[in-house]
């Protein structure tokens, strides 16, 4: 099964420089052990553009569709068998990026 | 002259009787051996609960079957296949989405290897919310039918059915497995399957709700039945033991609990003969059985050893309450909680004294303030101490805040009776 772990934060900074190599070291890890998808960190939300193109013309607002405290600031998919082991992965990846993790599986 | 019987029919009580022991022996390894066969928990509630059915119409007339376990489990299995090959688009989804069907090779299950303890463990797994995981285990592993449940827990029926509903669908649709935890994680996910057992037997022996009889043994009775339960799939573990023996030596004070009036009898109140001596002499054996392993007691453990302590008192002066509090102390450093805290100093005010007990109890007071025994404990100590008034008001905050009806008739007595300053 594929798994999304959302990585969720309350403050705008982004990763420091701890993090990052703590995220890179846990990503050369679940690469070598098969786990990888695919991961990436995200700019701050006020960076972010919302379209919506659901009637005639697409609307393009600035800004977070949601203004809310927590904002999701990265994300990792991997694969996994089942969900314990996609929650051990996720305990060392909330470890590794210092943030909390949601686990979600795909459908 | 009644007629002969004819073929191999029963009497209807024998074969009624006979299904209600196959369904407390059986119940849990006919779901379990189906959720591993079809993964798949509806399919295994649902055909478990009719082959139950059909052997209600089946055994009168036909006999009981030699083997009561394997009968069920067969007519079960044919059940769930015929439910697959009627709705043969829901058999692709579920093979699509299904749980794990077999447990991962790379890991020895070992002596442990039993399909009820995966079910357990699915049921009882972290992920789930707590109220899911109770609803979960009393339904597939305990067998107590879903109207049972929710008059336990004082909600609707319909509520109760989608609580488990919502928690199969979760099961399914995050791939919970149908596993035995790795070793690594077993002891975290065991006590996970504990706390569910424990909240189960604290309903029935202290209900919290105003609505509900004050004690239910029904509930004790089935937290004992599914503890025994994971006794015999986890023999080895100490936990597993010392929550056994904890419930044994709590269920056992329980017919000196609850006075004729239906009041709570203080523990230094109680009937000390009407307690039951097979299930303290089972108790106590188990608390021997972990000292002498010789390995370091966990929670339930060292809860399970204060209580055997209790029940060895042939009276309540007798306790031997250094005992009590070394076994507290070692409990507050495995958790150091307010709660257990607290029972401590209760302990504390019998070997030091009220006044210093009052003390440690007020540095309780900010974490415990909702918490109505710490009222109701901070009440019996300013009593003590002839602070009547201060202790009126402690009663009062208890009563307020307690739900079990038995304590608060206790309470209000315990609060009548003060003498004025």
């Amino acid at each position: 099964m594929q798994y999304l772990f959302s990585v969720i934060h309350d403050e705008i900074e982004l990763a420091t420089a701890e993090e990052a190599a703590a995220i890179d070291v846990f990503n050369e890890r679940i690469q070598t052990e098969g786990y990888w998808v695919f991961a990436g960190g995200l700019t701050a939300p006020d960076a972010a553009t919302v379209v919506d193109n659901r009637r005639d013309q697409a609307l393009v607002t600035d800004g977070p569709f949601l203004e809310s405290k927590e904002y999701l600031a990265g994300f990792w998919i991997i694969e996994a068998p089942d969900l314990d082991v996609a929650l051990a992965l996720a305990g060392d990846a909330s470890k590794a990026c210092n943030r909390k993790v949601e686990v979600r599986a795909f459908r | 002259m009644q007629p002969q019987g004819r073929g191999a029919g029963v009497p209807l009580n024998d074969a009624l009787s006979a299904i209600g022991r196959a369904h407390r022996e059986e119940w849990a390894r006919v779901v379990a051996s189906l959720a591993r066969r079809f993964g798949d928990l509806d399919i295994a509630e649902e055909s478990s609960a009719e082959a139950f059915a059909i052997a209600v119409e089946r055994w009168p007339v036909d006999g009981v079957p030699p083997n009561p376990g394997a009968w069920l489990t067969m007519t079960a299995g044919r059940r769930a296949i015929d439910r697959l090959r009627r709705e043969s688009k829901r058999e692709n989804k579920h093979r699509e989405a299904g749980l794990v069907i077999d447990a991962d090779p790379h890991e020895p299950l070992g002596a442990i290897d039993d399909d009820r303890l995966r079910l357990i463990f699915t049921c009882a797994h972290p992920a789930l919310a707590m109220e899911a995981r109770v609803a979960l285990t009393l339904r597939m592993v305990g067998g107590l039918s879903a109207g049972e449940i929710a008059r336990a827990f004082l909600v609707t029926e319909s509520t109760l059915g989608q609580r488990i509903t919502r928690a199969k669908a979760k099961i399914r649709a995050a791939g919970i497995p149908y596993r035995v935890p790795a070793a690594h994680d077993l002891p975290a996910r065991v006590s996970g399957v504990l706390a569910v057992l424990f909240l189960v037997f604290n309903e029935g022996y202290l209900a919290t709700g105003r609505e509900s009889d004050p004690m239910r043994p029904a509930l004790t009775a089935e937290a004992i039945r599914l503890t025994r339960l994971v006794r015999v799939l986890l023999p080895d573990d100490g936990e597993v033991a010392g929550l056994l023996a904890l419930m044994l030596l709590t269920e056992a004070r329980a017919p000196g609990r609850i006075s004729a009036s239906g009041e709570l009898v203080p523990l230094q109140e109680q009937d000390r003969g009407a307690w039951h001596p097979a299930l303290i002499t089972e108790g106590h054996s188990l608390v021997r059985e972990r000292l002498a392993s010789g390995v370091a007691p966990g929670r339930y453990q060292l809860l399970a050893a204060i209580n055997a302590v209790h029940t060895s008192a042939r009276d309540f002066r007798d306790t031997d309450w250094s005992q009590v509090l070394a076994l507290y102390d070692q409990l507050v450093r495995l958790d150091p909680s307010p709660v257990v805290a607290l029972n401590r100093a209760i302990a504390v005010a019998e070997l030091d004294g009220p006044e210093v007990a009052l003390a440690e109890l007020e540095d309780l007071e900010p974490a415990l303030a909702g918490y109505h025994p710490f009222h109701a404990s901070r009440a019996e100590l300013l009593r003590r101490l002839h602070r009547s008034s201060d202790a009126a008001v402690a009663y009062q905050r208890a009563i307020d805040l307690a739900g079990n009806t038995a304590e608060v008739a206790h309470l209000t007595r315990r609060r009548r009776q003060l003498r004025p300053a």
